[in-house]
């Protein structure tokens, strides 16, 4: 009996934590709205957060989305050699991958590893300080204060930055198929230019927002729910990039499904 | 006038205000000593509302705050009080100034031009020069961050001032500046003050009333000769400061 009893007792507690969880991220969604509606909203900590979140996170996404383009290139080109003897639509696959599925990804995973981590250490670090509590005794509430401005420093930064990351891998992809492959530039180019619509640009786009939200919301609770001093700050973090990075990856599974079934 | 009638709160499974009964009178310092995980803090959380009662009443002024459950209207009630952190809690990211004015951008219609008065002002009555405005939180020793956070406790002119264990942690010279500091603060202001420690020399130094608790309970209420005289064995103990006695120190939390 004992023997049953122990894994049910364990997935019973992770089932409760989870729900848990997804109660306090929609508590604190609702709280955002509702000070939105009521209070003036903290431009300044807003801009201050999207320089901190997205611009900072600039160089890092540029170098990844460069390579990712590279390597893209290198590996459409060399196996569409070997079946067809001519690296062609290397352009299309490149600009294809890159701005439906692996420049918002990557983005997103890179961003909140960066700034996502970053977010929840700095208010988990408040909230095991007391300045979490500071802020209502002084008559801000924390949502307003430090949540708002970062959720918004991610869903204004992250789209801007998966167009960056988008650009940078075409470049990188430019670079392999003209100087390795030896693509001409500007077949390249048209291979893009002709097969990609303004639908396929908007499936990622809109993925991005989603990640985005998801990325802002889950690092802020992670932060603000923490407990237990400097270890707990530490388990917050992990637990905010962890959860980041596999949520990205299943949303972007089923908001393919979503989307590709609406025509997008 | 604060009144606590009846006041319990439990976090899950634990009592850890059973039923506490108190009146703070206006412009005096109460202290409320009990040793740690009494539940000192837990109770003065409830003052301000950090922390929800499980059921009783706080009459502030003859207005029941635990009735209240609109955040907007528990802001305007949170405008009476200031509450200084037992480790501070100053914001990290800001510079001692910006610290001290925090609450009145939120709380105050103060013009933003009369702020630099105010820092001065404010950082003067706690004993500070106007330098110290300039620097981080990170580069204070511990009695000055006890210092600048009182500054911005007095900033926001609270007619309340609850005290968490203002003297843990500072050296007994730090601790007797502090105690005076609360002495000169109440006289010059009239605040009334809600001071909860576990040291004796300065609750004995600073307060007008005592209430001792214990196991969330108020086992006795009185002044600094009750305390004194008491015969009350529980009291005793822990005014004496001694190992041996009723009382036996829990070493793990529950």
């Amino acid at each position: 009996m004992k023997k049953v009893s122990r894994p049910l007792q364990w997935v019973g507690r992770y089932v409760t934590h989870v729900l848990d969880e997804v109660g306090g991220c929609t508590q604190m969604i609702r709280s955002c709205f509702f000070w939105l509606w009521r209070s003036r909203f903290e431009w300044s900590q807003a801009m201050e957060q999207s320089v901190a979140i997205g611009v900072a996170s600039l160089g890092v996404v540029g170098l990844t989305s460069l390579f990712t383009g590279m390597v893209l290139a290198l590996q459409a080109g060399n196996t569409i050699n070997n079946i067809f003897g001519d690296p062609i639509f290397v352009g299309t696959i490149v600009a294809f991958s890159l701005i439906r599925e692996l420049g918002p990804v990557l983005t997103c995973v890179v961003v909140s590893g960066r700034a996502g981590a970053a977010v929840t250490a700095q208010i988990g670090t408040m909230a095991v300080t007391e300045q979490i509590d500071a802020l209502y005794t002084l008559g801000t509430n924390p949502v307003r204060y430090l949540v708002i401005p970062r959720l918004f420093g991610f869903v204004f930064t992250l789209p801007i930055l998966t167009l960056f990351a988008n650009v940078f891998g075409i470049i990188g992809g430019y670079l392999v198929a003209v100087y390795t492959l030896g693509v001409p530039g500007e077949i390249y180019i048209t291979d893009i230019t002709s097969y990609m619509g303004v639908a396929d640009f908007m499936h990622g786009f809109i993925k991005t927002f989603v990640f985005a939200f998801m990325v802002g919301t889950v690092c802020c609770y992670k932060g603000i729910s923490t407990t237990g001093g400097a270890e707990g700050v530490g388990k917050s973090t992990t637990g905010a990039v962890v959860t980041t990075i596999v949520m990205v990856l299943v949303l972007d599974y089923f908001l393919t499904a979503i989307l590709t079934a609406f025509g997008i | 006038m604060i009144e606590i009638k009846n006041l319990k709160k439990d976090f899950g499974p634990k009592h850890v205000l059973r039923n506490v009964n108190l009146t703070i009178p206006k412009g005096e310092t109460t202290v409320i000593l009990g040793g740690s995980g009494s539940g000192k803090s837990t109770l003065i959380k409830c003052l301000i509302g950090l922390e929800e009662a499980t059921d009783g009443h706080i009459l502030v002024g003859g207005r029941d705050i635990t009735k209240i459950h609109s955040e907007m209207k528990m802001a305007a009630l949170r405008r009476k009080f200031g509450y200084l952190f037992q480790e501070g809690a100053l914001f990290d990211s800001m510079t001692v100034g910006e610290n001290v004015t925090f609450g009145l951008r939120y709380l105050t219609d103060v013009p933003e031009k009369d702020y630099p008065k105010i820092i001065r002002e404010k950082l003067a009555l706690v004993g500070l020069g106007e330098d110290v405005a300039r620097l981080n939180p990170s580069e204070l020793s511990g009695g000055m961050k006890k210092r600048v956070s009182l500054a911005r406790v007095l900033a926001i002119e609270p007619e309340v001032i609850l005290y968490d264990e203002p003297t843990t942690g500072l050296d007994p010279i730090m601790s007797d500046i502090i105690s005076d500091l609360i002495i000169d603060l109440k006289q010059k202001l009239g605040v009334t003050s809600v001071v909860i420690t576990h040291d004796m020399r300065s609750a004995f130094k600073i307060a007008d009333h005592i209430a001792f608790l214990y196991e969330g309970q108020i086992l006795l209420h009185g002044t600094s000769q009750d305390f004194k005289k008491t015969e009350n064995p529980y009291v005793k103990q822990f005014v004496n400061g001694s190992s041996h006695g009723p009382i036996q120190m829990k070493l793990m939390k529950e």
